[in-house]
């Protein structure tokens, strides 16, 4: 009894340190993130006086300007279009493919899964002299449709290893219930795995959707044309040009984060368990 | 079945053959100094000799290689020493808050690097200087340094600023490997009054190998294609004077964009810088790999 009272006034304390250790780390993460966003919404030269209280005086001018003057907006149309295009191709071939991959098994579709997984440990970035030869060569490059098929093959050896090994795990008798009732191959995969399937397609679409949506490589090597630039690479250009103006930068800087940001906050589980997948196996 | 198909054709197009295609690439070239390079004409190593015995590149090629092991052993002591302790702490029984403030560790994961880095260049900019003014409130004014303009601590800022981005990473994969540990082993530790660093020393730390050796690769990976880090808070040249130049951004000049004075890429040389991180990473992941996944490593 005596030795189980001390141990939990013990653990009490030990949490005391936890929260301190945890409340110092939280200021660290939410400090700057808090001085962009006081700052976005100062005066050019109150910045200066007092960069980390709310402002004084509310400045909204800056995110007027940089909305007004309408490259930002074409940036972030471009990066919404190359980001919800991949990751729709990336679900249904990464899936289709999972799905003939899982049900066959032979000697030969063994080596095909491997060569995809293999993909998972391989940065494609190594391969970007080619690559970028590649994007010339099929008339694509300046053009955000050459991010396309990258970001596809950047995606697709997570979205077959994590739908593979789910489709998997379906019981046999619940195909077997739906061929019996008559259903096609592609009927059963239609109407029962893709049904099956959501919570993995979930996971697969939120581990591509932030390296997509916050690539700068690609972008940066391939696209020189400003109406076809993404968000981030687009904000290489906006930095440069508001460097005498930092409540501009800084509302740039918010813009293209709090999408992301809000996100996550929305479904922090999710976001959490997708871009960790495939790391822990089970 | 003719399902796969889709997948396998972009992915051997996109992926497979430039990867590929980039190691035959590196063995071509021309075998003169002048810039540019015939894609048909086969050199030997005679590119990877170039890269590292030629002064043109040579004593770039090891200053970014050394930075970058550099920046790897950073982001290892710093930013997965503090996930693993930070998970730790964040699985203590009756921990209030906890998924709060696992929420707040992963938010930096969700930026854009090259938003974290402009971030942090303001932050630490002499001019404004955010972290020195706090230096200077806290009495520590000598400590105020251009951080990002001196090359004494240039890299150091660097890192650690890519450490507090992406701590959010080890932080969850630990938290998962702590909750798959059974209930039962850490109770028979309380059982024979292990103390709480006992138990982390002798119970969770093996049996989080596994985990750890993931970190690592990952780590690893990711570190030695770092760029936008570097583009960001300095530039591709690794400013100040080369000290924070990465094998990432060599590989952007040498490769791609090209470099002063000459201004055009050497593909054959920027392939071969590719080649030697593809053998890097290849020979360094299965060795974590093959050190950490003991049992059935594949399935």
């Amino acid at each position: 009894m005596n030795q189980l009272h001390s141990g939990s006034i013990r653990r009490q304390r030990l949490n005391v340190g936890s929260h301190i250790v945890l409340v110092i780390w939280s200021a660290v993460v939410l400090f700057p993130l808090w001085t962009m966003i006081v700052n976005s919404f100062k005066f050019k030269f109150d910045i200066y006086r007092d960069p980390f209280s709310l402002p004084l005086r509310w400045n909204f001018d800056s995110y007027a300007s940089v909305l007004r003057e309408g490259t930002f907006l074409i940036y972030f149309k471009n990066s919404l279009v190359v980001t919800v295009l991949s990751i729709l191709l990336i679900l249904v071939a990464g899936s289709v493919a999972a799905y003939s991959l899982a049900n066959w098994r032979t000697r030969f579709s063994r080596i095909i899964y491997f060569f995809f997984i293999a993909g998972m440990m391989l940065p494609i970035k190594i391969g970007s002299i080619r690559l970028l030869q590649l994007v010339k060569a099929l008339g694509l490059l300046n053009t955000i449709w050459s991010l396309i098929p990258v970001y596809v093959a950047m995606g697709l050896p997570i979205a077959i290893f994590v739908l593979t090994e789910f489709i998997r795990a379906i019981p046999g008798e619940i195909t077997e219930a739906a061929v019996i009732d008559g259903a096609t191959r592609l009927g059963v995969f239609v109407r029962v795995i893709v049904h099956l399937l959501r919570p993995a397609l979930a996971t697969v679409a939120i581990f591509n959707l932030v390296p997509i949506w916050n690539d700068l490589w690609f972008p940066l090597i391939f696209i020189n044309a400003d109406s076809q630039k993404t968000l981030i690479l687009g904000v290489t250009r906006l930095f440069g040009q508001y460097m005498t103006d930092w409540s501009k930068i800084l509302a740039v800087l918010t813009l293209s984060a709090i999408p992301v940001i809000l996100l996550y906050l929305a479904m922090a589980k999710q976001f959490i368990r997708g871009l960790t997948a495939g790391a822990v196996k089970g | 079945m003719l399902y796969i198909l889709p997948a396998l054709a972009i992915y051997t197009v996109f992926m497979a053959y430039p990867l590929l295609d980039s190691v035959r690439l590196s063995f071509f070239g021309t075998t003169g100094n002048q810039p540019g390079t015939n894609q048909n004409n086969f050199v030997g190593f005679d590119n990877f000799i170039r890269l590292f015995t030629d002064s043109n590149y040579s004593s770039q090629y090891w200053g970014a290689f050394f930075h970058t092991w550099y920046f790897f052993f950073i982001n290892m002591a710093v930013q997965n020493t503090l996930g693993l302790y930070f998970a730790t702490i964040l699985m203590n029984k009756g921990l209030r808050g906890a998924s709060a403030y696992r929420t707040i560790i992963f938010i930096p994961a969700t930026l854009a690097v090259l938003v974290t880095g402009y971030l942090w260049k303001l932050i630490l900019n002499p001019q404004w200087g955010a972290v020195n003014i706090i230096l200077e409130h806290i009495g520590l004014s000598q400590f105020a340094f251009p951080w990002l303009g001196d090359s004494r601590f240039a890299l150091t800022a660097v890192s650690l600023v890519s450490s507090w981005q992406w701590v959010g990473m080890p932080t969850m994969m630990f938290l998962a490997g702590l909750q798959n540990i059974p209930d039962d082993l850490l109770e028979a530790g309380q059982i024979v009054g292990a103390t709480s660093w006992q138990q982390f020393w002798h119970i969770k730390l093996p049996m989080l190998r596994p985990v750890i050796g993931i970190v690592t690769v990952l780590t690893f990976v990711a570190n030695f294609n770092a760029f936008d880090v570097v583009y960001a808070m300095e530039d591709a040249n690794g400013a100040p004077l080369y000290a924070t130049d990465l094998i990432g951004t060599l590989f952007y000049r040498l490769g791609i964009a090209g470099q002063a004075p000459v201004g055009i890429p050497n593909p054959g040389v920027g392939a071969a810088v590719a080649t030697v991180t593809f053998i890097m990473l290849a020979a360094g992941v299965a060795l974590v790999l093959r050190l950490t996944q003991s049992e059935r490593s594949s399935t």
